[in-house]
């Protein structure tokens, strides 16, 4: 590492504390880390862009149904209250309290929905050898950026929460929205998994040169 | 610092960093640039070597939590209406009456997610962005896993945001029942919000930096 010349297309620093390592091929399964820090660097997995897109695409269907099918529904005492995850959403939009109403939206349905949109663009192509589309990169960037901000596996938590809070003075029966959301945090945190970050920055590279 | 010696001993050439060799990393994708590529060749991340501003913004995104963490505990979170009579509950009150209710483990849940998670996470950042100013107790190691505790937890605690959605969406019988959200809702939403931005700010080369410093 301590040649006179180091060609910056051979190297790869780490993003987290700086230190050049020099590219290799990394096999299949096998993890790079960071001699330093320690964080993982490359982490490719066989077949890993395919997955990725179908998981994503199987995520997107799965999000419409989460928006438009029943989610709960609450009874107690001869009096029903359906409950959609829209009107979870709406609780909030009376007065004050209206921008909440936006914020929840977005951290349960519209950021996630984005980020898969972005991850199907920007990957979409490289599955089938083809070009990678005008702005794949800036798609593929603000899906990272998306990240931490798409929240659909802590509002299932807080589903769980609520549950309990109001099991003593009422029966709840979970919808089908319900196990659409349970089955997208699934379907995206496997995902997540096949998600090797330098290994698409590559690929994307290159598609584009090409 | 002797586990680093220790690592190191296997390792005949010393770790050399993208600023020590006059190069320029890009943060996002860890492409490597000669000095003075404003943005990353394979990404179009704007790139720098060391984000000047970052320290700036991990402690004005602090601040902003912290002042709108008092009203989101000091007022009601949720408002339940039954037959009339009107009770009130702050973030606190909400995990009392969990504990109340025999719920222990829920309520350890939303206690570590909406009172733990936050005071933690005001505490972390402020230790990281000093630590990097002044003389750290702590070793490069266990700072950078402080820092992906933080990075990971911390957006946890916008479940109570979502409890609050939730119930007062479903429990709407008129004058029976019926839960509100109270305004303590959007100071939480806020707070979670203003933390995880001072945490996405703070560049975490800046741990690794001060033993660069030292060893020099």
């Amino acid at each position: 590492m301590t040649e006179t010349r180091l060609d910056p297309s051979e190297l790869v620093a780490c993003p987290n504390c700086d230190t050049l390592h020099h590219m290799q091929d990394v096999p299949e399964g096998a993890r790079a880390r960071c001699m330093r820090c320690n964080e993982i660097l490359m982490a490719p997995k066989g077949g890993a862009m395919t997955r990725i897109v179908v998981l994503a695409v199987t995520a997107l269907i799965l999000m419409i149904a989460v928006v438009f099918f029943p989610f709960l529904d609450l009874s107690a005492s001869g009096l029903e209250q359906h409950s959609s995850v829209l009107d979870a959403i709406m609780a909030f939009s009376d007065g004050m309290l209206l921008p909440l109403t936006f914020a929840v939206a977005a951290f349960v349905v519209v950021l996630p929905a984005v980020r898969l949109m972005a991850i199907i663009y920007a990957i979409g192509p490289l599955i089938f050898d083809r070009p990678a589309r005008p702005h794949a990169a800036r798609a593929f960037r603000l899906a990272q950026t998306l990240r931490p901000w798409s929240m659909a596996e802590i509002f299932i938590v807080g589903v769980a929460v609520a549950l309990v809070k109001i099991a003593g003075m009422a029966t709840v029966s979970l919808g089908p929205a319900f196990w659409a959301l349970v089955a997208l945090v699934l379907v995206t945190t496997i995902k997540d998994t096949f998600m090797c970050k330098l290994t698409i920055w590559k690929t994307l590279e290159t598609q584009r040169r090409s | 610092m002797q586990v680093d010696d220790l690592e190191n001993a296997g390792n005949p050439t010393p770790l050399l960093t993208a600023r020590q060799a006059g190069l320029v990393a890009c943060t996002g994708c860890g492409r490597v640039h000669e000095q003075g590529v404003e943005r990353c060749e394979r990404c179009g991340a704007h790139l720098s070597s060391r984000d000047t501003t970052s320290l700036q913004r991990v402690w004005a995104w602090w601040f902003a939590g912290l002042i709108i963490y008092f009203p989101a505990n000091l007022y009601p979170m949720l408002i339940t209406n039954t037959l009339g009579t009107e009770y009130k509950n702050t973030i606190l009150g909400g995990v009392i009456e969990l504990i109340d209710h025999h719920s222990y483990f829920v309520a350890g849940v939303v206690f570590f997610a909406s009172i733990m998670i936050p005071v933690g996470k005001f505490i972390a950042i402020a230790y990281l962005a000093y630590s990097v100013r002044h003389r750290a107790t702590m070793s490069d190691h266990g700072r950078q896993v402080l820092y992906e505790v933080v990075e990971f937890i911390g957006r946890w605690s916008m479940i109570d945001v979502f409890v609050v959605a939730i119930l007062s969406s479903l429990v709407q019988f008129n004058f029976v029942a019926s839960i509100h959200p109270g305004i303590a809702a959007i100071s939480f939403a806020l707070s979670v919000a203003f933390t995880m931005l001072s945490a996405q700010s703070f560049d975490p080369r800046m741990i690794w930096d001060a033993e660069e410093a030292a060893t020099e």
